[in-house]
């Protein structure tokens, strides 16, 4: 089993749901997050003082899936997520050990 | 420790209280306005004996005179009683103007609390907010105990509201020849012969001025005061420092009396209180400010100021349209009557400065950083509204908006100058609005006053002139307001911030500054349900 983890820019993430939804990927945890990369921060401006924003809002998306599925999963998140800008963000492929579904119990490619 | 204190407050006024009523008969009363003939000096709780006949002597253009009274009244017995029934609706007209106008200066403190919540950060809201919501009932009490005796203790009366001759009391000394009224010495507690109706009308609309004074300092000095001095601090001003300057220009004290005295305009003048309420305020907050010192995080080691930016800008703004409504009450209420239809301009005007000041600044932020900040326009709002606050019932709408104007445009002068240049840290930008402007308010009347109104104020006859229509005494009337608040507001709550922040800090440690002050200070979070950031 592979996770799939992937940072994109936060307005992204319903054409990237689809994306995988297309694919019949039906399962995936977001979580709201900031960072940056070669893509700098920016200046915003308040009461005449001007402050320096380093990190910029993203999103992660995490996808657990089998390593079948794996190649197809990064495929649709790039093709999705891309604008072709800097900052469209970074997909990440680790190992999975064990996956659990609490409610039955199952295990492995039976609990994903 | 600070029980002992309060406790030792109280004490003190109840020893004063015999002493007080003892001294009555030897103070000569500065009396600035002409008590109607009622039966004064009887306090009437209940309020049936005040309004009557007496009251519409003078009432009108073609009202009866004294002498027209007592020759034509016992002909025509019906018109003798109706005349009782007249006064008594004028007196009516006038109470509930001046009550109703108060509750809404009241609902300010309502709006101080957003403005104030939403332009600080949200780490800090449940300590700003409980300041904001404290400061209406520690000032009342303080006000209560002792700041409307001093303040009004000796004003003589009110004719508009039919009453209050009770309060006789003036404590004054001579110099060069003259009456220099200082502080009242009737009314402690609202108790013996200030227990009566007009007495706690006027009471009503005198306090929620002083506690808009109050809580202007909780803004300059936000997110970073213990809420144990600033209980203190809440009690010190409105019990001694608001009354006294009050009395001075609204209790027919000294200032009030550059006109009759030294033939300087009618005296220092300010129709609802530009330097009384918002200058006092705002020189309060300067000299907290600086005692405080600015937040962690404020300014870099090259002195360079940071953004901390408000968490909740619609809650901001928010509170700066609850305060504008409330301005209505808090600038027209000010005729004290009804019936006085210059309540008219006196609205008018107050919102044309508003407008005036939100688009100066607006223009203002527009071209020297290319973005209309609508925080600093909000100031500038405000600005204007404090500006118009002392001429707004002697000046017409065109000055009424150059005043906004110039207000909007000094407030972001301001702001960057106490910001950049003193480097003071004033988190909502209270010294700029309210002592600045307070100070601009108080000289534009002596400028812009045009001489339609104002007949007879602080015993001088002919209406009010400035600058600008022939009456330069007038402006060096309102230069002397200016100064004589500044030096003593300033004076006064340098030391006793100084001198409490020995007894009881004034600022929290660093750690609880960073953490954020709820939990800390006021055992409540206010957004439990949120992750805060709890960076400096």
């Amino acid at each position: 089993m592979k996770k799939i983890e992937a940072i994109i820019k936060p307005f992204k993430l319903d054409e990237v749901k689809k994306a995988l939804n297309d694919i019949h990927i039906e399962g995936m945890t977001v979580t709201e997050v900031k960072g940056f990369g070669r893509q700098k921060g920016h200046t915003e401006l308040y009461r005449g003082a001007e402050y320096v924003v380093d990190f910029l809002p993203k999103v992660k998306i995490e996808v657990v899936t089998t390593e079948e599925m794996a190649g197809k999963v990064v495929e649709a998140i790039t093709g999705a997520a891309r604008t072709g800008k800097i900052g469209d963000g970074k997909i990440f492929v680790s190992s999975i050990e064990e996956t659990v579904r609490i409610r039955t119990g199952e295990k492995g490619k039976e609990a994903l | 420790m600070f029980k002992k204190i309060i406790t030792a407050l109280m004490l003190t006024a109840y020893l004063f209280m015999p002493a007080i009523v003892a001294a009555d008969d030897a103070v000569a009363p500065a009396a600035t306005e002409q008590a109607a003939p009622a039966p004064a000096l009887k306090p009437d709780p209940s309020g049936a004996n005040t309004g009557g006949a007496a009251d519409v002597v003078g009432a009108s253009a073609g009202a009866p005179t004294a002498d027209d009274m007592k020759n034509l009244g016992p002909k025509e017995p019906l018109a003798l009683k109706l005349a009782d029934v007249i006064g008594h609706n004028r007196i009516a007209i006038n109470i509930v103007w001046t009550l109703v106008c108060g509750f809404l200066v009241m609902f300010m403190q309502a709006g101080f609390a957003l403005a104030e919540t939403g332009f600080t950060r949200a780490k800090n809201a449940g300590h700003t907010m409980a300041m904001n919501f404290m400061i209406y009932g520690i000032g009342m009490l303080g006000y209560w105990i002792c700041g409307f005796a001093l303040q009004m203790g000796g004003v003589g009366g009110v004719a508009s509201l039919g009453g209050a001759t009770q309060l006789n009391g003036e404590f004054a000394i001579s110099l060069f020849g003259k009456d220099f009224g200082l502080f009242g010495t009737k009314g402690f507690f609202l108790s013996g012969v200030s227990y009566d109706a007009v007495i706690f009308a006027l009471f009503l609309f005198q306090m929620v001025f002083m506690d808009t004074t109050a809580t202007i300092p909780t803004g300059s000095m936000a997110e970073r005061w213990t809420f144990k001095s600033f209980v203190i601090y809440g009690f010190f001003i409105s019990m001694f420092t608001y009354p006294l300057y009050a009395n001075w220009v609204w209790g027919g004290g000294w200032l009030s009396q550059l006109g009759k005295n030294f033939s300087l305009g009618h005296g220092t003048l300010d129709f609802a209180g530009s330097s009384v309420v918002h200058m006092t305020g705002g020189v309060a907050a300067l000299a907290g400010a600086m005692i405080l010192g600015p937040r962690l995080g404020k300014y870099g080691s090259d002195g360079k100021p940071h953004a901390i930016p408000g968490h909740h800008i619609p809650m901001a703004l928010t509170g700066c349209f609850i305060l504008a409504f409330g301005w209505f009450g808090f600038n027209a209420g000010s005729s004290l009557a009804g019936g006085d239809f210059r309540i008219g301009v006196v609205a008018v005007n107050t919102m044309l400065a508003s407008a005036a000041g939100a688009i100066a600044s607006m223009f203002y932020m527009w071209k020297v950083y290319e973005k209309p900040d609508i925080s600093m326009i909000a100031n500038g709002f405000l600005a204007g509204l404090v500006a118009i606050t002392a001429p707004c019932a002697f000046v017409n709408s065109v000055s009424a908006v150059i005043i906004g104007a110039i207000a909007g445009l000094i407030l972001c002068v301001s702001v960057f100058f106490v910001e950049r240049t003193l480097k003071i840290d004033d988190p909502v930008g209270a010294i700029s609005v309210h002592g600045v402007n307070g100070a601009w308010g108080l000289l534009s009347l002596g400028l812009f006053a045009d001489g339609t109104y104002g007949d007879g104020l602080n015993g001088v006859t002919g209406t009010v002139k400035g600058l600008f229509y022939g009456d330069a005494s007038q402006f060096i009337a309102q230069i002397t307001g200016v100064i004589t608040n500044f030096v003593f507001v300033f004076v006064v709550m340098y030391v006793f911030f100084t001198v409490l922040d020995k007894i009881v800090p004034l600022r929290v440690s660093a750690e609880m500054e960073i953490d954020g002050l709820d939990q800390h200070e006021v055992a409540v979070s206010a957004y439990p349900d949120f992750t805060i950031h709890k960076t400096p």
